[in-house]
């Protein structure tokens, strides 16, 4: 297990460092340089500017600097357009916002999806089974930014019972409705993975072994059937992370909540590209670390896998 | 018995086989039908059309909600948006577009994805740990993150966004092909050919691939609305397809707009075809896995 965990920590590291280096020749393959406008700066302004950034250095030193930057310090630099402010204000600002209702939908995704699932699976063929299969069918065509609006007409148009948008420190009337628009689909795909996995499960010689021993029913659904059923569910959770971090660049711009997504479309507007780049790195390592999470967690379920 | 099997003909193949079995699922066969209803409509609706996509009716212009709604006589069978354009054009042009980079953009992964996956497979050993490793580090990246950064850099162009869609969707489809590879890779037919000398790249391309296009078919037709929702995602963002072209996004972002201006027609039409197509493709989907792939049967 502990080699295991180094082996997988020895890809993650890595995996992050080329994303940084990636993101950083993408800014500048890029056309132009952040201080380039319409005026154009007189030279030995521009040159002193660029002194000040440091981009009078050739491209590895800079790139060595800003690693060093972001690994030591965590500092992803000033923003190339709004002078006054640095990339770790921005993400300071945002990345609450965006963590909070990612939290609430991760946990609506799978406190719902899981048991909507095995419930299916117990009782097949059922309406409940039939039910549960619609909606998930119904939500993998309804995406979030399909999502966003629908609810806004139903429940801020219609019916007023909710703000259309705003974070207001995040109290719950405001938290609703991104936190369904995020979660449904992932919601539904969790619960198709149960469902399918645990009908394997149910089928298989050691429950039928189980039932015939007489065992409670509740003693072979816990013991026996639950945790090799939501293995498969595990290793959906990686991607369905990276599905509710995307879909919240969305969120953000629907119901102007304010977070990392909204800057990030902000700054892919202004052609910010530090901004970009410390988001796109930011959300990069989450996204890493919660692979590294889910697959740890698989291991440990897991008893076949032995590394 | 011996008797019976000569009378019943020739030996059905795989591809016929699979074909009874899709036709016998109703929900499949339906989807398919409708979606050829889809993309015939996108090609011979623009002869019915009585305004062009960019054509601005001045009267509809800034007063949808009274002027611009669905209407025969006027000319705008789905209303207009509001700028006055007509949603009909708009609509077939976006589903063009839409079903375009969903068609691009799948080949693209497919071909990419195809080739990785069975060289990966079939050269085994260290050449696979590595390539399989790159595929795990691909995985973990937010590739719609970076799809957004490499729009920004390289300019937004419909073939920047299906290259960028394309390259990025490949890894399921890779791995897929590597279990498949894995597979086949011993059976006698491969031992043969490497016997008689030939080169891997031809055993790859002439044996595994060919023996791959079942399990290929399914997912690909899975990739399809999986790509068109990266599109209707980037497009939604204002990032993907540029005026005056549109896509199901696009049209779905001005509906949605709108909604407050009593235009509902503008979110509805446009997403209407989306929902409706994407079912179309999940359930063909569905229907293709389980026509083809032998686990089912």
């Amino acid at each position: 297990m502990i080699n295991y965990i180094i082996k997988r920590i020895g890809i993650a590291i890595p995996t992050l460092l080329i994303l940084i280096a990636v993101s950083f020749y993408l800014m500048h393959a890029a056309p132009g340089g952040p201080f380039t406008s319409e005026r154009p700066l007189p030279a030995q302004v521009l040159a002193n500017i660029e002194a000040k950034y440091g981009l009078d250095q050739p491209i590895w030193r800079q790139m060595i600097n800003y690693l060093w930057g972001v690994v030591t310090e965590f500092d992803f630099g000033p923003s190339y357009k709004y002078h006054d402010r640095t990339v770790n204000e921005i993400i300071g600002h945002g990345f609450p916002i965006t963590l909070k209702y990612g939290f609430w939908s991760f946990i609506a995704a799978v406190g719902v999806g899981i048991p909507l699932g095995a419930i299916a699976a117990i009782r097949k063929n059922t309406w409940i089974d039939y039910l549960a299969v619609g909606v998930s069918i119904g939500a993998q065509v309804l995406p979030n930014f399909v999502m966003a609006p629908l609810l806004i007409i139903v429940f801020t148009l219609w019916l007023d019972w909710l703000p259309g948008g705003g974070w207001n420190g995040g109290s719950w009337e405001y938290l609703v409705m991104p936190v369904i628009a995020l979660s449904t689909s992932y919601m539904a795909s969790i619960a198709r993975i149960t469902r399918s996995s645990m009908l394997e499960v149910l089928n298989t010689n050691y429950i039928r072994t189980a039932k015939s021993k007489g065992l409670p029913t509740k003693v072979i659904f816990f013991r026996h059937v639950l945790k090799p059923s939501l293995l498969p569910v595990i290793s959906y959770l990686g991607p369905a992370f990276v599905g509710l971090i995307t879909g919240s660049v969305i969120i953000d711009i629907y119901f102007s909540t304010g977070g990392m997504g909204y800057f990030f479309v902000n700054a892919a507007f202004n052609r910010d590209y530090s901004v970009m780049m410390g988001i796109t790195i930011v959300v990069g390592g989450l996204t890493i670390l919660f692979s590294l999470i889910a697959d740890l967690l698989y291991a440990w379920i897991d008893p076949k896998i032995r590394y | 018995m011996a008797q019976n099997l000569s009378e019943s003909g020739a030996g059905r193949s795989l591809w016929k086989d699979a074909r009874l079995r899709f036709i016998q699922n109703k929900a499949a066969t339906l989807s398919l039908f409708i979606l050829i209803l889809i993309v015939s409509f996108s090609f011979v609706g623009p002869y019915f059309a009585v305004w062009s996509y960019e054509q601005i009716d001045w009267n509809a212009m800034g007063s949808a909600a009274r002027v611009g709604m669905p209407s025969i006589e006027s000319g705008h069978y789905f209303g207009t948006d509001d700028l006055g354009r007509d949603l009909y054009s708009r609509v077939i042009q976006g589903t063009q577009i839409s079903l375009m980079v969903g068609v691009l953009g799948a080949s693209v992964a497919v071909i990419v994805g195809t080739l990785y996956g069975a060289t990966s497979g079939y050269l085994g050993g260290k050449t696979d740990q590595i390539m399989m490793r790159i595929v795990d580090i691909l995985m973990s990246i937010p590739y719609m993150f970076v799809l957004i950064l490499l729009l920004v850099v390289f300019g937004r162009s419909i073939g920047m966004l299906f290259i960028g869609i394309g390259l990025l969707s490949w890894l399921d489809m890779s791995r897929i092909v590597r279990g498949q590879t894995l597979n086949l890779k011993n059976k006698e037919f491969i031992e043969a050919a490497k016997v008689t000398g030939v080169s891997d790249f031809k055993i790859i391309t002439r044996h595994i691939v060919p023996n791959l296009l079942g399990i290929v078919a399914v997912y690909a037709t899975l990739l399809v609305p999986g790509i068109i929702l990266a599109e209707s995602f980037i497009s939604f963002l204002g990032l993907g397809v540029q005026e005056p072209s549109t896509s199901w996004g696009a049209l779905i972002k001005e509906g949605a707009g709108t909604i407050s201006y009593d235009t509902e027609w503008q979110l509805l039409f446009p997403l209407a075809f989306f929902v409706v197509s994407l079912f179309c493709f999940y359930f063909i989907g569905d229907g293709l896995r389980d026509a083809l792939d032998p686990k089912e049967r």
